[in-house]
């Protein structure tokens, strides 16, 4: 715990910020309610409750960010986080324009793998596309929880 | 009827061949998750909760008692094998295990882990069966601001009074709460900080944030950080049996890890690793050869797992006879409650008793076959730790995201899905706890509707908190609560001294 730095830590400044933005969203959506209850409190109450807490939390947080008492991180490496999200953005726009689940798990998996070191892409996008493939049919017949088709999964 | 009659009846459910299936299929997904690491009993449930939606309700949640138990048990051979503790809770267990496994003595390790396991669990257990039913007669005389109080030492003690910071659990906790508003008010009909998307006046879904926080979290934090692990697996080597010497050092830490245990776990102060650490300091001290703690003494190992598995056992008592979960693997076992539109507490006790004592019934019958499954088959699970981390991680979000869109497979529900994963990776990063913001959502909106039908009979006069006597002593014991920390942050240095 002596390693701490003892100086203000920006990426607590940030944590701040973004915690009195989110208070200040939840005050503002409660002061957009219009019905209250005849007895008692109404739906404005606990967002009002939760947004003032937000707001405290925000300034507890800048406090320790300012006396630099965060805790000590390592080294993050961006390269495997951007492999990960880009991954799960083709996946996502996949099932949005109708590409199917099979082939998004395919892409989905093997990303991952490629974040996580491994180097052999055509290998894991066949190993994703039959893990794809099974719980397409397992789910599809034996469950009966119908998964996004694209074209390939119509053929099924 | 008394407790053993209402016992016994809950046996002849539990051994019912779909129930001991059922049990069984727990004990093994939740012994295999507990062995992998970045896998949890939590994150478990999520995914199974939207597959398990058309199955019998009484038989899924014997399967998830299975898991949260199998999870337990798996998590010590992964803290003793490769000193990468599977779940929080196996910390303690890493610290003199992995040393035992290096020195040769792997085998009596797991089974000091395992039996002591069995025995806190099955005492713990016992525990379960006769304070429940005890607690269900003080709880029916709670009132709306009665349990709206007891709501509240719930969201102090999970996120502000036990971990390393109150400011931090606190802010965990609130960001649960900010979450649990999305969505229609129940009473008005108003939609609270939907944005005008559709998708969410429905709310948030728990199992998105679960998965999200657990599994994608996760996935991120482990992939930015693999320049600094180096993993090595040991082998089984020796004999698996325990001497005679390590029965006799090993029994009284599992009774006194089953004392730290089933207390705190029962009482709502959060998950497993108080226990663990308050067990492994009493046994440092306690210990005959203090000098071989860090270098593998078996009483480090036998201490804690016991106490692990017991507060396993204790967080059910509030969940079951409350409705309140205290761990994120407890909330996610009430959503699993509320898919089958089944409320925990006393009222379940009276309406469904085969299905609360058939329960209870089967974690005896899970705790048996985990000892089975644990000891003679450990060079099974072993195997699974060969699996290459990038499939597993890889498979891990497959089938975190099959579950997403099994349920809903819209862009939003999807979108939420990796946006939670990226505020979990960033809580891991910033040190921030996860099971707060499981709890806060599960449980705000209860809390909220608790606090309004009290004020609703009161006529709007807040003073009903103050003047109903059990309300008013739990408010003063969370107000207590939240203090404390802050005047001894203790715990924190202790940690530190542990490592």
């Amino acid at each position: 715990m002596d390693t701490r730095a003892r100086r203000a830590d920006p990426a607590g400044i940030v944590i701040a910020g973004l915690l009195l933005v989110v208070a200040g969203v939840i005050w503002w959506d409660a002061n957009s309610l219009q019905l209250t209850s005849t007895y008692g409190v109404g739906p404005k109450m606990m967002p009002i409750v939760i947004g003032i807490g937000i707001a405290i939390l925000a300034v507890a947080n800048l406090v320790l960010a300012l006396r630099g008492d965060l805790p000590k991180r390592d080294s993050t490496a961006l390269g495997p986080i951007v492999l990960i999200l880009g991954g799960f953005a083709i996946l996502i726009a996949l099932i949005a324009f109708g590409g199917g689940f099979i082939p998004a798990t395919a892409i989905l998996f093997a990303a991952t793998a490629t974040a996580f070191g491994r180097r052999a892409i055509f290998t894991d996008l066949a190993i994703g596309f039959a893990i794809g493939l099974v719980t397409f049919l397992l789910f599809d017949k034996l469950l009966s929880l119908s998964l996004p088709a694209g074209p390939l999964e119509r053929l099924l | 009827m008394d407790t053993f009659a209402l016992l016994a009846h809950g046996l002849a459910v539990a051994v019912q061949p779909m129930n001991l299936l059922f049990a069984l299929v727990g004990v093994l997904l939740g012994t295999a998750v507990g062995v992998l690491p970045g896998i949890g009993p939590a994150l478990t449930v999520a995914l199974l909760l939207p597959i398990t939606y058309k199955l019998d309700p009484g038989g899924s949640l014997i399967m998830f008692a299975g898991i949260y138990y199998g999870g337990m048990y798996g998590g010590s051979t992964t803290a003793i094998l490769i000193n990468t503790p599977g779940e929080s809770a196996s910390m303690a267990t890493a610290l003199e295990g992995n040393k035992m496994a290096k020195a040769g003595r792997g085998g009596p390790a797991l089974a000091t882990a395992a039996i002591g396991s069995f025995v806190a669990g099955t005492i713990a257990t016992l525990g379960l069966t006769f304070l429940a039913p005890w607690l269900v007669d003080v709880a029916v005389k709670f009132g709306p601001e009665d349990y709206f109080a007891l709501m509240c030492v719930a969201f102090i003690t999970v996120s502000a009074t036990f971990g390393d910071s109150p400011v931090r659990g606190l802010t965990s906790l609130f960001i649960g709460l900010a979450l649990g508003l999305v969505g229609i008010d129940r009473l008005t009909g108003q939609a609270r900080l939907a944005f005008g998307v559709p998708e969410l006046l429905d709310g948030v879904e728990v199992t998105t944030l679960a998965v999200g926080l657990f599994a994608v979290g996760e996935a991120l934090y482990v992939a930015s950080r693999l320049h600094h692990t180096t993993e090595t697996l040991e082998a089984v080597r020796g004999s698996l049996w325990m001497t005679k010497e390590d029965w006799k050092r090993s029994w009284k830490p599992w009774l006194r890890g089953t004392a730290f245990g089933f207390p705190i776990g029962a009482l709502p102060a959060g998950g497993a690793e108080i226990p663990t650490f308050l067990s492994y300091s009493t046994e440092r001290r306690l210990a005959k050869h203090p000098e071989e703690f860090g270098h593998g003494a078996i009483e480090g190992v036998a201490g804690p797992e016991a106490a692990n598995n017991a507060s396993a056992a204790g967080t059910l008592v509030p969940l079951l006879t409350l409705g309140l979960p205290t761990s994120a693997t407890a909330a996610m076992m009430l959503a699993g409650f509320q898919q089958y539109g089944l409320n925990p507490g006393p009222l379940l006790f009276a309406e469904k008793p085969d299905l609360v004592w058939g329960l209870i019934a089967s974690l005896f019958i899970a705790n048996t076959m985990l000892l089975v499954l644990n000891l003679p088959l450990v060079g099974l699970w072993v195997r699974l730790l060969r699996i290459p981390q990038p499939w597993l991680y890889a498979g891990i979000l497959v089938f975190a995201t099959m579950g997403t869109i099994a349920a809903k497979p819209s862009v939003v529900e999807l979108s939420m899905l990796v946006g939670f994963g990226v505020l979990g990776f960033l809580m891991r990063r910033f040190d921030f706890p996860i099971a707060p913001v499981i709890v806060g959502l599960i449980l705000g909106p209860i809390a909220e509707s608790q606090l309004r039908r009290a004020l609703s009979i009161s006529l709007g006069d807040p003073m009903v908190l103050l003047q109903s006597p059990i309300s008013a002593t739990l408010l003063a014991i969370a107000l207590l609560a939240l203090i404390l920390p802050f005047a001894m942050q203790g715990l924190a240095r202790f940690k530190a001294d542990a490592d």
